[in-house]
């Protein structure tokens, strides 16, 4: 049932309780003790909106900042990717395999305000031997929906 | 000049949604509920194949049959799926749509003017009768009962039967009642198809589309499958209509007079098609259930809200339609959707479409999203409460 429920709410978020336990064939009580459980859990940790910003006037710039980091005796990367992801300004921290180490995503109003980040509090925390900033110019698809809204019912109306 | 026309052809009664369309046609922002083929896209990886299959230049004709490889992919998901297993060289084609199967299955089998009879239980997809027609044989029809959930039963089979039967058409997943034949159900009718010496088009393209319910193909029973065409196809397990590709699987000496007649008229199916859809057998089970999870959803819904509205309506468990029944209004079908067309703008598609038998009942469509299927319900329900209240 867990994966039932997480496979309608990562698409849906909003959907009224009552629909969801109507379209999944079970009960309401059921399906509400499961969201709740799974929120205590942390397996549900949030309910967030996804917003095409390039529609609205309110300018952000969005980057990705590769960091390479020296790792340190004990704790791995967990306490270097703490002291990043505690700035609020920052979206995302991944640990990455490869070239790189950890995958930073950030946005900001500006593109001198997120440099400044970077040069100022990113680059200058000890551990941390190299950044890549990758600006992002144009976002097609977010969270697995396209952006672009041109999506029309091209089948005819009546057909047997 | 002389009459150029055909009198059978001129005799053939036009398709009941005929009138129906162009009233909706009349209606641009109708919301329709009144649709035969998914709304979902073909899925990426197939269309992707289709269109790399064009950049390598394979735009010439595949053999008659069909692309080999289609034929052996066609012949392990039949295995697979259905535990019927056919030899790819003579006992598979490939067809442009189930609809050409079927074509070719009645015209390969009838012998014209002989007053063969064809056995269709109704309510059904609309091209039996006309294409029996045309093949030259008598339709008889089996007209199936909501008490039964829309399943053809063994006194029902066994009072149509007369000499002069020769073919059971058996659409199940049927459209457009949404009902299945459980195994059950073919065992009470295989030995009855066996003892009269019947042959079978069982028309399975909504194999893929059933809930909480297995399908199972009358081909998998015991004697079974010398004297059934199994018919298929891509267009509904891959929302792939528009591709036009279908199969029918059988007794070699069957499918090599069928494979004849589609030489003739057709040459072969379109080949783009062809290499999308071993793509599709290959890799798109994952997109089906996806698929088929969101149908059953929908199917959810639409039976709690015809609950809340007090609409009669037998549960169905395949393809993708619902078939309440409006037989306590008081009014025919066509009247009920016309008039739901003119009052809230939903357009739904009387049963009488699919054979007389279907008067007293809708068949609505749950290939649309959600959001829509939720705006028509209301509708409905309120067109509904000023029934009840007049």
């Amino acid at each position: 049932m867990r994966e039932r429920i997480l496979a309608i709410i990562e698409k849906n978020s909003r959907i009224e309780l009552k629909e969801l336990a109507i379209i999944m064939g079970e009960p309401e009580i059921e399906v509400a003790n499961e969201l709740k459980a799974m929120e205590e859990e942390g397996i549900i940790c949030g309910y967030h909106t996804l917003i095409d910003w390039e529609k609205t006037n309110i300018e952000k710039v969005t980057a990705l900042i590769e960091v390479r980091v020296t790792p340190q005796r004990g704790q791995g990367f967990d306490n270097i990717a703490e002291r990043i992801y505690k700035y609020p300004e920052v979206n995302s921290v991944y640990l990455i395999s490869g070239g790189y180490d950890l995958l930073v995503t950030l946005e900001g109003k500006t593109l001198k305000e997120v440099s400044g980040f970077v040069t100022d509090k990113l680059s200058t925390l000890e551990t941390v031997m190299s950044t890549a900033t990758h600006f992002i110019l144009k976002k097609y698809k977010d969270h697995g929906t396209i952006l672009k809204q041109d999506e029309t019912d091209e089948r005819m109306k009546v057909t047997p | 000049m002389r009459d150029p026309l055909a009198k059978q052809v001129v005799g053939l009664a036009p398709s009941g949604i005929r009138k129906f369309f162009d009233l909706v046609a009349e209606m641009p922002d109708a919301i329709s509920l009144g649709v035969g083929e998914p709304d979902f896209d073909t899925p990426w990886h197939i269309r992707d194949e289709g269109i790399y299959s064009l950049e390598k230049g394979r735009t010439f004709y595949t053999s008659n049959s069909g692309l080999m490889e289609l034929r052996k992919e066609i012949c392990n998901y039949l295995k697979r799926r259905v535990g019927v297993e056919y030899e790819p060289a003579k006992e598979v084609l490939i067809t442009v749509g189930g609809s050409e199967a079927i074509d070719l299955a009645l015209r390969a089998m009838i012998n014209p003017g002989e007053g063969e009879e064809v056995l269709i239980p109704q309510p059904s997809y609309v091209s039996y009768e006309p294409c029996s027609i045309l093949a030259g044989a008598k339709p008889v029809i089996i007209e199936l009962k909501a008490e039964n959930e829309f399943r053809l039963t063994a006194k029902e089979l066994e009072d149509a039967i007369t000499d002069k039967t020769k073919i059971l058409v058996l659409p199940f997943p049927n459209n457009p009642t949404g009902a299945v034949m459980e195994k059950s159900d073919l065992e009470a009718i295989a030995p009855i198809i066996e003892k009269h010496d019947l042959f079978v088009i069982s028309d399975e393209i909504y194999s893929e589309l059933t809930y909480g319910r297995e399908h199972v193909s009358i081909a998998s029973l015991p004697g079974m499958k010398e004297r059934t065409i199994l018919i298929n196809g891509f267009s509904k397990a891959y929302a792939m209509t528009g591709w036009r590709l279908g199969y029918a699987c059988g007794p070699a000496r069957i499918l090599e007079q069928m494979t004849k007649i589609h030489q003739f008229a057709i040459m072969c199916a379109p080949t783009t098609s062809q290499y999308a859809a071993v793509e599709a057998l290959k890799n798109g089970d994952p997109d089906v259930a996806e698929m088929r999870e969101a149908y059953n959803q929908r199917r959810r819904y639409l039976m709690h809200s015809f609950k809340e509205m007090g609409l009669p309506c037998f549960e169905p468990f395949g393809a993708f339609y619902v078939f309440p029944s409006i037989k306590h209004l008081g009014m025919t079908s066509e009247e009920f959707a016309t008039e739901l067309l003119k009052e809230e703008q939903v357009a739904v598609v009387p049963g009488t479409a699919f054979g007389a038998c279907g008067e007293g009942f809708l068949r609505i469509s749950y290939a649309y999203s959600l959001e829509n299927l939720k705006i028509a319900m209301e509708r409905i329900g309120r067109f509904l409460e000023k029934r009840k209240n007049s």
